[in-house]
């Protein structure tokens, strides 16, 4: 055997080595993430072809109808409302949670790590319960209105609870912690020389932050744009809980095809457009964040 | 002649260390001017305190205006100076491309639209990037960038261009290169430049003037010929170039060492323990040793093509005296020589005291 | 706090939003009032009426069981993955497949397994969720060590190979122990994960073993009792306690 042939028979052994050692470690998560994540998905696209069944479940009859139900008034209103809500929601959501990350990148290190830890502390606690914590502030003999009247303020109670502007409160309250995290991580990301170059350049602060630091951290900002309107969108629980049932959402929409109505493949049609909406804006996330570093190759 | 910059008793400090102490520098107008010294010894705060981006603790920081009166640098935010900086990591900003990094900061002055594309134009001239305007700087080597993060600062014509590190981040030939082609700019433009850089080959190479600094102190400023046949202190004279740090004692006008008095041009000036600085291409190596001021052994010859390095032992001197000569080493391992120098050729410099000790 | 100036406000806000409704709700767990949301009177008793709650009982000792298999499987299962990618794989595409359970709309992933489920015959039971848990446990346990692998040094290892160690020897002294902080962390994020989750276990669980949040959403759903808030007020102090420990074991080891 030549010196050169023993070397490749060398390294196909190290290959196959790391083969085995990736079935070994990652092959019974792989095949796991398959099987109670991908095959579910994929058999909801599947149903979404189909025709419902009596009473819930399937008949193979292939149709398209469940995507045009989808176009019928009735739908595209709760599609409008849905949007509407999702959308105030994650601009507030954008409109606190970006100077508060801004203001936590200020502080010093100490602090820093406080500041984040309590953003994140109440995202890992139960959601029913910090939904619930709304229905009790909200109530007209609640904390908030006895405050307020209590102050002279108002004269009456006011109606919060069951309302649309409630809804907006608890998905706020849901996911603001999910746009705090990546644009404080997006911030941090800014090279502080750039920030110098701009002001060295005769940029005055609000020029700097303008012209350098709102377009660097635009992808952070749309991934935290992402976490709040897609999850706001497939939400059923708020809506219910705070909205009184009144606000009726896509997740409502969802959870009705599945428990109530029993019309699995209507409600596989609307649960895939919510998928299809992450994969999507991801997409187009994705785009912005090269296009923004420069590194697509523009044609000159 | 007036100063473009003056620099007055400058002094910072961060919690222990003393970033600069006592700083004091006086810049002519278009000199090319380097700060040069090891990594911490304040070049680069004193850089960032002259564009703004450090407060010094005390000092004053002054620049010539055109009409000839002197306007107090520390009174301005940094986006006012009229004093313009070339980062070493150049901070091009990504998400524009050459054109508009080049104009942002015209663009900030106000001037118009016709103006700005005229002098980016001619920038893009100056250093050659006309065609790569519309890139990305993702899309540009190393040295395209290094090209636009200049054009970008000496587009604005300020009174003073400080450059920090401007070739580390460039491989060895395309720094060769950039040397050259700074300094041709720096004629070209007629702007005064502050380099900062710790490489001497550098600032020797490009630079009128020298600063040394160390441990937040200037230690000598000179051009580089003085610098290197002069050196102020220890510190300098290790710093800068190589040698033969030769420790011993002056009594009166006398440097003396081993017991002998030892050739040099200026002990008058110092008392009491001292070293002699000798470079090896003042040092020449006789196989007669009956004048030779030392006498030693060969313990290593080196080759460079050119030119060879002889190193000797000396008994009683833990360093060995470094000669080079022209040619082919012409003495073997062991062999025993003697060493001979001018007086001129070899300078006194004091120890202790100060900070300046021999590593 | 000096550099923060006006950006105090922003801060003031959000933090304010964030625990004003927490503390409201704590505060009202002490509430001696029949209706939750009118304060008369300091009180205990709702905690003591906790305990002669059969629904919340047994529904606690469901939600344990699911949490602490979920748990185990998921950190077993999220760990070996971790390794397998950031070791083996080293294919961002491979990893982005991994997490996506943490991502994936919880509703679409909930109906999913329930059409999965009901295709191929398992009936819904606590099992059901369990299979449902982990499979984003498992992502985010495997998200935490990832990123811990990818703070230490793979050359650790080889040089253990180098010196003479087999691969299971080097696993299980040299790259075990240097993860251990994050599986925990990951372990515990899993554990309180799948004792507060509630839209999947919604559509996985069956009629008969309701987990301790579909409890609580019948019970907000269908009359509000105060013992609510009781119950309220201690899962906030277990997820409080879990995840800040998690915090300061990752934290802890950052510093080394």
């Amino acid at each position: 055997m030549s010196p050169s042939e023993k070397r490749i028979s060398g390294r196909g052994a190290t290959e196959r080595r790391a083969l085995s050692a990736r079935a070994v470690f990652a092959g019974p998560g792989l095949l796991y993430v398959t099987l109670f994540m991908s095959l579910p998905l994929l058999l909801i696209l599947v149903y979404s072809f189909f025709t419902r069944g009596r009473f819930g479940g399937i008949v193979w009859d292939f149709t398209l109808d469940n995507y045009g139900r989808a176009f019928e008034p009735v739908y595209l209103k709760v599609f409008g409302t849905s949007i509407v809500i999702a959308g105030i929601t994650t601009l507030l959501a954008l409109l606190l949670g970006y100077p508060t990350a801004y203001a936590i990148t200020r502080l010093s290190p100490r602090w820093r790590t406080i500041a984040l830890v309590l953003v994140v502390l109440p995202f890992w606690t139960n959601f029913l319960i910090r939904t619930y914590a709304w229905i009790i502030l909200l109530n007209s003999e609640g904390p908030l209105n006895s405050a307020l009247l209590d102050l002279g303020i108002i004269g009456a109670p006011l109606g919060l609870l069951y309302t649309p502007a409630a809804v907006v409160v608890g998905l706020l309250y849901a996911y603001l912690p999910l746009v705090v995290l990546p644009v404080y991580a997006s911030i941090e990301r800014v090279d502080r020389q750039l920030l110098e170059a701009a002001s060295n350049l005769g940029a005055s602060r609000i020029r700097t932050f303008v012209d350098v630091t709102l377009p660097l951290t635009l992808p952070g900002v749309m991934i935290g744009a992402i976490f709040v309107f897609v999850p706001s969108m497939g939400n059923f629980v708020v809506p219910e809980l705070l909205g009184g049932g009144k606000t009726v959402m896509v997740g409502n929409l969802i959870r009705d095809q599945f428990l109530e109505a029993r019309d699995w493949p209507f409600g596989s049609v609307l649960a895939l457009f919510v998928v299809f909406l992450l994969v999507a804006l991801f997409a187009l996330q994705a785009a912005i964040s090269r296009r923004i570093n420069g590194k697509q190759v523009t044609r000159v | 002649m007036t100063p473009l910059l003056s620099i007055e008793h400058v002094s910072k400090a961060y919690d222990a260390t003393q970033a600069l102490d006592d700083v004091s520098i006086e810049i002519q107008p278009n000199e090319f001017f380097a700060l040069l010294g090891p990594s911490g010894c304040g070049k680069t705060t004193l850089l960032r305190s002259i564009a703004g981006f450090e407060d010094p603790d005390s000092g004053a920081i002054s620049i010539l205006g055109d009409d000839g009166t002197s306007t107090s640098l520390l009174s301005l935010p940094p986006n006012k100076r009229p004093v313009n900086l070339m980062f070493q990591s150049y901070a091009l900003f990504p998400h524009m491309n050459v054109r508009k990094n080049i104009a942002y900061g015209l663009e900030r002055e106000g001037l118009s639209r016709s103006e700005v594309d005229a002098r980016v134009a001619e920038v893009l001239e100056t250093v050659s990037l006309v065609d790569k305007a519309k890139a990305r700087p993702a899309q540009l080597s190393g040295g395209q960038r290094q090209r636009v993060a200049l054009a970008r600062a000496i587009v604005k014509r300020p009174r003073l261009l400080l450059l920090d590190e401007p070739l580390s981040a460039l491989d060895r030939k395309v720094r060769v290169e950039m040397q050259l082609e700074l300094k041709r700019l720096q004629h070209e433009v007629g702007i005064t430049f502050v380099v900062v850089t710790h490489d001497q080959e550098e600032a020797m190479s490009m630079a009128d003037r020298i600063a040394v600094m160390h441990d937040g102190r200037v230690q000598q400023i000179a051009d580089p010929v003085t610098l290197y046949s002069r050196p102020a202190n220890v510190f300098v004279a290790d710093f800068i170039g190589s040698g033969t740090l030769l420790p011993g004692e002056v009594s009166g006008d006398t440097f003396s060492a081993l017991e002998r008095r030892l050739p040099c041009n200026n002990a008058s000036g110092v008392h009491g323990p001292a070293v002699l600085m000798l470079r090896p291409e003042s040092v020449r190596v006789t196989p007669d040793d009956s004048d030779a001021c030392l006498r030693g052994s060969v313990i290593e010859t080196h080759f460079y093509g050119g030119s060879s390095i002889t190193a000797i032992r000396v008994d009683g001197v833990e360093q060995p005296v470094v000669a080079r000569s022209a040619g082919a080493p012409r003495y073997s391992m062991g062999e025993e020589v003697g060493l001979l120098w001018d007086a001129a050729e070899a300078v006194v410099l004091a120890v202790g005291g100060s900070s300046e000790t021999p590593p | 706090m000096s550099k923060v100036g006006w950006l105090r406000l922003p801060l003031a806000v959000t933090y304010a939003f964030l625990y004003i409704p927490i503390v409201v709700l704590v505060i009202m767990s002490f509430n001696a009032s029949k209706t939750p949301f009118v304060w008369t009177g300091f009180s205990t008793k709702w905690y003591g009426e906790l305990l002669n709650n059969e629904l919340i009982r047994e529904g606690f000792i469901n939600t344990m069981i699911v949490a602490v298999s979920a748990t185990i499987l998921a950190t077993a299962l999220g760990t070996m993955l971790a390794i397998g990618i950031a070791r083996y794989f080293r294919s961002a595409i491979v990893e982005a497949y991994s997490l996506a359970p943490a991502i994936i709309p919880d509703l679409a992933l909930a109906i999913g397994l329930l059409a999965l489920f009901s295709l191929i015959g398992v009936s819904l039971s606590l099992v059901s969720v369990l299979l449902s848990h982990v499979v984003f446990g498992m992502a985010f346990v495997a998200a935490v060590v990832i990123a811990r692998l990818g703070q230490t040094d793979s050359s650790l290892e080889e040089a253990s190979r180098d010196l003479g160690a087999s691969a299971v020897s080097t696993f299980f002294r040299i790259t075990l122990p240097s993860i251990a902080p994050a599986i925990i962390a990951g372990a515990l994020l899993v554990f309180t994960l799948s004792l507060d989750e509630f839209v999947v276990a919604y559509f996985t669980d069956g009629p008969t073993t309701p987990t301790l949040p579909i409890v609580i959403y019948s019970m907000v759903r269908f009359g509000v009792t105060p013992e609510i808030n009781a119950l309220a007020a201690l899962l906030l102090l277990v997820s409080f306690t879990i995840v800040l420990s998690a915090q300061r074991i990752t934290r802890l080891t950052d510093s080394v």
